[in-house]
């Protein structure tokens, strides 16, 4: 396809025709923030948060669903984006708990980072709350539906693998929030627990259980890894908080595949401190830990080989 | 002075007589949230964070106000500890402001991290809430007193290291504030603004005013470098983000100066990202300046010298080298004045 | 500074001459106030009152230039009274008798008037020095900055040598340096009489050695100051001006002077981070970098070796040790370097003091210099057993006045010094939010008595002028500065102190009276 010239931010960029102005402006490296965006999954232009301003459009539009055309002048961070933005925020807030001192997402919220970078402490709106019990019935995804902002990313992320589709929107209005069939506890779904969903929440709405109390992002360093029990090459992190291993959460999706419980299970267990690395014999009825040679019996073999080798 | 063992937590150490409980624990890494305590201030004793179960003893004691003795039996994390604890973490919960979202502080506030270590997600008290106005006033720091946990650290550090006593706790009970005398603003006091109340603060009530939303403490890297400002030579670390310095804050492990800066040291850096900085060499052309490449200004330069050196010879040259610079700097600007120019032609501002 | 900074609280008896601590070295002052703290006797001598003056046990208001006056009749009182340290005096220095002549007719009683405090006080704080256990000398520009600067100094050193106060912790004379690596810039070759490490470059071993080290041959001559340089850019002998960040267009005296002197140049260039006064003279301005956006060291007050970190990339693409060296190379010298560490390893070959020093072990912690070997643990205080000419010479000094003194046409002193939100000509600072938001705008400090008799009330614009020019700047009417004096700071170019300034030097040193020159104070019409 042909490429089209647009200005973003007073800055010339030509880009592949067809291409969202998001994308065009991530090229430059211009900020624009998103809730219900993702590369992965379809866009639904739902959240407004990524509206910018574009020189003779009637209103601002949402960047990630809009296509560039040739001549367009952008504005990513004009006064009336960010009084948008703003606007988006103080009502997103004036709904949400405020506990970030204790929640388990605290600075690797996108709901925080925004209301940070625009200063919105969400005094602006008051009214009512949800006050929706958490559902912590299973042993994997804690789920706080309070502080869920109705991105729709779990929804679209759950529903990107044919056998699952275990939750989706439900009620109407203020009540709306995303719920299984019948808005049973996730034990009592279909769930199998993936994490997909959490893996790409950008609040605290769905939190990995086996992450909780361990350590906020300033505490953790995450490695990835690809998971090796199928051909599929999905990947998870490790967490590591002061050189130890504390737990093992989902990262990614590969393309079209699933991630599942069973990769991040086993490679919890692979990473598990407590792993044992050496053979155990059981002598005088104790278990001692031997070399590999011992336990395998080959340790007079291996010594013949060494003479041999001389 | 004589050594004293004691147990803490099931491991036997041996610290010399006198020491604290909080130091004999610290030196064996067992953990004890502290609030009021700083190891270069006196010690109140008074926010009780850092109580400890000691066998034998009727109350659970505040570990940095308590000498070790010899056979002590000390437990720092047990039940009822950790039940006092978090009593107290939930007493100063239930009138603390809910911003973390917005909070400069968040991600390196000691009252944030240890309500998330004892798992203290809502206060069971509630009551009446502190709802003064933020003071804005200074043109370097921000005084929330809606934040402040009463620990007092900013108000002995002002009188004890900086000898200002800026700082002071006033009104009774619930009202107890902590500000500058006759509770004016930061910026109509005395205070000058050396950050040193800022750098012991444990939670958001004194912040940086600069930094307010150019980004958070887990986002930042850290450069421990040297002021460029008069000659005692403090460190600190630069902040940077995105390839910006957005801060400055205190490295403890500074030799000249520890914690603590002036008022330039800490927030005199807007400079080095000034729109008025110089990004290109410039010509004076005809009386005006013009932006040329690094190639040219320098070759232009060069010739310009060289042919100087030829025609008035060496002593019609000379450098003017800088205080500001580098030693490497100035050590290469020396070998311009007596190596290329050949002149002993070199002064700096050393008598301004 | 023959004491470090940690030895600071430890000291008994604080003298501190001529230096606003509070504000110019404000870490330095903390450490005096913990001295304070901790019981120590703290003599502030300054004629205005400052922050410090205010903390001190005696605050000696002395009238400007009138420090040898003190020192010599602290001496006088001292060699009386027969408290002098003898053994000291017997076996580490020489030249007593000649001082001891010299401060014969310096009596409390016949110069208490200029020094402002009664001659019981002079003794009783001649007799604290002497007596303490540990005793120090503060000073910085109210000591230096005078035509008598060189003797000013001589006398402050002859009283330390005399009570035997220095050489021993917490005991010394200790210069505060203004800058962040003006100890440095001297100590590696920014100076016109040194090679680097104090070298002189008229002793001919010294010319031969650097000649051999740089394989260019070195001159014997001693270069120009820089107030010499305007003088010789002036007389049109100097042709071409190679500026690193300086502005000598605010901080020099008698800007008018400087404003001809580099006009007459041919070639100009000046390296800045920004557009300075000077650098709007100049035929070619090159970009510099911010501290933050090169590696290197400095060096402190106290002698102390410090890296500086690269924190950013330099908004013009280039540190300046990298633009020198390119000019270097391009005159036909090459010179590349492929890090800072290794001009470095360079500055230890030949600088004895810094030669046991390298960024590796800088990396694990600052040196103090002199440092001679990779094993020392660098120097904390300096004449320890032994001075570095061997004995300490007394040196007779006697009082001359300031070259320009107030009259009936000019009857103000002028007192020029720091601001605390600022520092030197303002171009940092003065782009800073914060400081400028605290101090925006310069003022005159002029007091009451002073203001009452000229009708002048707070905030009123003052047309302050002298001998070389005028400025108007808003009068701060305050009882810190005395009756007779007023005092600006030269950070701001608006009111740009430095137009009034005498530029007379004194002939050793070559530093200019900053502290002292006549002006008439008028309300700005």
């Amino acid at each position: 396809m042909s490429n089209v010239n647009l200005t973003i931010n007073g800055q010339k960029v030509s880009v592949p025709a067809g291409i969202t102005i998001q994308e065009a402006a991530e090229q430059i490296g211009a900020f624009i923030p998103t809730f219900c965006f993702d590369k992965d999954l379809t866009a639904p232009g739902a959240c407004r948060i990524c509206v910018v301003e574009v020189a003779g459009m009637r209103n601002l539009p949402a960047s990630c669903v809009t296509a560039v055309a040739e001549g367009m002048v952008v504005q990513t961070e004009s006064p009336v984006v960010v009084e948008a933005r703003k606007m988006i925020l103080e009502l997103l807030v004036a709904n949400h708990p405020l506990d970030c001192m204790t929640c388990e997402k605290g600075g690797n919220c996108r709901l925080q980072d925004y209301a940070y970078r625009y200063g919105v402490t969400g005094g602006a709106f008051v009214g009512e709350k949800h006050e929706y019990l958490p559902d912590s019935t299973n042993p994997y995804v804690y789920r706080d539906l309070n502080k869920c902002i109705l991105c729709g990313k779990c929804v679209a992320t759950c529903n990107a693998v044919s056998e699952r589709g275990v939750i989706n929107f439900a009620f109407r209005g203020f009540n709306t929030r995303i719920a299984t069939f019948m808005d049973a506890d996730l034990k009592d779904s279909e769930c199998v627990y993936c994490n997909r969903c959490v893996a790409v929440c950008p609040v605290g709405a769905l939190v990995d259980k086996n992450m909780m109390g361990k350590g906020r992002i300033w505490d953790l360093e995450q490695k990835q890894v690809t998971c090796t029990f199928c051909e599929s090459g999905c990947n998870f992190n490790v967490n590591y908080r002061d050189g130890k291993v504390v737990g093992v959460t989902a990262a990614n999706a590969a393309a079209g595949r699933p991630l599942c419980l069973k990769g991040r299970l086993g490679i919890n267990f692979m990473q598990n401190p407590d792993c044992i690395e050496k053979p155990l014999l059981k002598k005088d009825g104790e278990f001692v830990a031997v070399t590999w040679e011992e336990a395998l019996g080959i340790a007079p073999i291996l010594e013949k080989l060494k003479v041999i080798n001389k | 002075m004589a050594d004293v063992t004691l147990s803490i937590d099931g491991q036997k150490v041996t610290v010399p007589a006198g020491m604290t409980v909080l130091e004999a624990a610290e030196k064996i890494g067992a953990f004890i949230p502290t609030l009021c305590h700083d190891p270069e201030l006196s010690k109140p004793g008074a926010c009780r964070i850092c109580v400890v179960e000691i066998d034998g003893m009727r109350n659970l004691p505040a570990s940095c106000v308590t000498a070790a003795t010899e056979g002590m039996v000390v437990h720092t994390a047990s039940p009822a500890v950790v039940e006092a604890r978090k009593t107290i973490i939930e007493l100063l919960l239930a009138s603390h402001v809910e911003d973390c979202m917005t909070c400069q502080k968040f991600g390196n506030c000691k009252l944030a991290d240890y309500a998330y270590y004892y798992g203290v997600k809502k206060s069971s008290f509630v009551g009446e809430q502190h709802a003064a106005p933020v003071d804005d006033s200074s043109a370097v720091i921000v005084r929330d007193t809606n934040k402040c946990v009463l620990c007092g650290k900013c108000v002995r550090v002002c009188d004890e290291i900086q000898g200002r006593h800026v700082l002071d706790f006033m009104h009774r009970g619930f009202n107890t504030i902590v500000g500058p005398a006759f509770n004016d603003g930061m910026g109509e006091s005395v205070c000058v603004g050396c950050g040193s109340c800022v750098a012991v603060c444990p939670v958001g009530a004194l912040t940086e005013k600069n930094m307010q939303g150019k980004g958070r403490s887990w986002e930042v890297t850290k450069v421990k470098t040297t002021c460029p400002y008069c000659g005692c030579g403090c460190n600190f670390d630069l902040n940077v983000k995105n390839g910006k310095v957005i801060g400055v804050t205190s490295n403890p492990t500074s030799e000249v100066n520890g914690r603590h800066l002036c008022v330039k040291g800490r927030f005199g850096y807007d400079f080095i990202h000034s729109s008025d900085r110089l990004t290109k060499p410039l010509i004076k052309k005809d009386g005006d300046f013009v932006e040329v490449s690094w190639d040219e200004a320098l070759s232009y330069v060069v010739s310009r010298f060289k042919e100087i050196k030829a025609k008035d010879g060496s002593d019609a040259m000379a450098v003017l080298t800088s205080a500001r610079c580098t030693n490497e700097e100035n050590y290469l600007m020396n070998k311009v004045a007596r190596v290329a120019f050949e002149t002993n032609n070199i002064d700096h501002c050393a008598r301004l | 500074m023959t004491n470090s900074i940690g030895e600071v609280k430890e000291c008994d008896y604080l003298f501190v001459i001529g230096s606003n601590t509070t504000e110019t070295h404000p870490i330095i002052a903390v450490e005096m106030k913990k001295a304070v703290r901790n019981g120590a006797t703290l003599v502030v001598v300054d004629p205005r009152k400052t922050e410090l003056a205010e903390l001190a046990n005696f605050h000696v208001p002395l009238k400007p230039g009138a420090n040898i006056p003190l020192l010599n009749t602290m001496c006088n009182v001292i060699i009386e009274e027969k408290l002098y340290n003898q053994e000291f005096v017997a076996n580490r220095t020489e030249g007593f008798e000649e001082l001891k002549a010299a401060v014969k007719n310096f009596t409390p009683e016949s110069y208490a008037g200029i020094i402002g405090v009664p001659a019981d006080t002079i003794r009783e704080i001649a007799r604290g020095f002497a007596k303490a256990k540990s005793a120090a000398i503060f000073y910085t520009m109210g000591i230096t900055q005078h035509t008598t600067g060189t003797h000013n100094v001589m006398a402050c050193a002859n009283l330390s040598m005399l009570t035997g106060q220095i050489g021993k912790p917490s005991s010394g004379v200790n210069p505060l340096r203004g800058q962040n690596n003006v100890q440095g810039a001297c100590d590696v070759g920014g100076l016109p009489n040194v090679f680097p490490g104090y070298q002189a470059v008229a002793d001919k071993a010294n010319s031969e050695k650097f000649s051999k080290a740089w394989g260019v041959k070195q001159s014997e001559k001693i270069g120009l100051t820089v107030g010499e340089m305007m003088d010789a850019a002036h007389h049109g002998d100097l042709k071409a001006l190679y500026i690193l960040g300086e502005n000598p267009m605010l901080s020099d005296p008698d800007i008018t002077h400087v404003e001809h002197a580099l006009s007459k140049l041919d070639f100009l260039v000046v390296q800045d981070l920004f557009l300075t006064e000077t650098a709007m003279l100049a035929d070619v301005v090159l970009p510099g970098a911010s501290f933050a956006e090169k590696d290197g060291t400095f060096s402190n007050t106290e002698r102390r070796v410090q890296l500086v970190r690269k924190a950013v990339e330099p908004v013009a693409g280039k540190a300046d040790w990298e633009v020198i060296a390119e000019i270097l190379t391009r005159m036909g010298y090459p010179h590349e370097y492929a890090t800072a560490s290794d001009i470095f390893d360079e500055v230890s070959k030949v600088t004895p003091q810094y030669s046991g020093m390298s960024f590796a072990r800088l990396e694990q912690g600052s040196l103090q210099w002199p440092c001679p070997t990779p094993d020392h643990a660098g120097t904390k205080y300096l004449h320890q057993g032994k001075f570095s000419r061997g004995l300490g010479k007394f040196i007779a000094v006697d009082f001359k006045a300031p070259a320009e003194l107030p009259d009936a046409e000019y009857p103000f002193v002028l007192n020029t010094g720091r601001r605390l939100y600022h520092y030197h000509t303002g171009t940092m600072t003065r782009r800073t939010k914060g400081l400028s938001g605290i101090y925006g705008e310069e003022s005159i400090e002029i007091n009451p008595a002073d203001a009452c008799k000229l009708s002048i009330s707070e905030g009123d614009l003052l047309k302050v002028s002298s001998r070389r020019g005028s400025i108007n700047v808003k009068a701060n009417v305050t009882d810190r500065v005395p009756a007779g004096m007023v005092f600006t700071s030269f950070h701001f170019a608006e009111t740009a102190v430095n137009f009034l300034t005498n530029s007379a030097r004194d002939p050793i040193a070559k530093i200019p009276e900053l502290k002292v020159c006549a002006v008439k104070v008028e309300k700005a019409s």
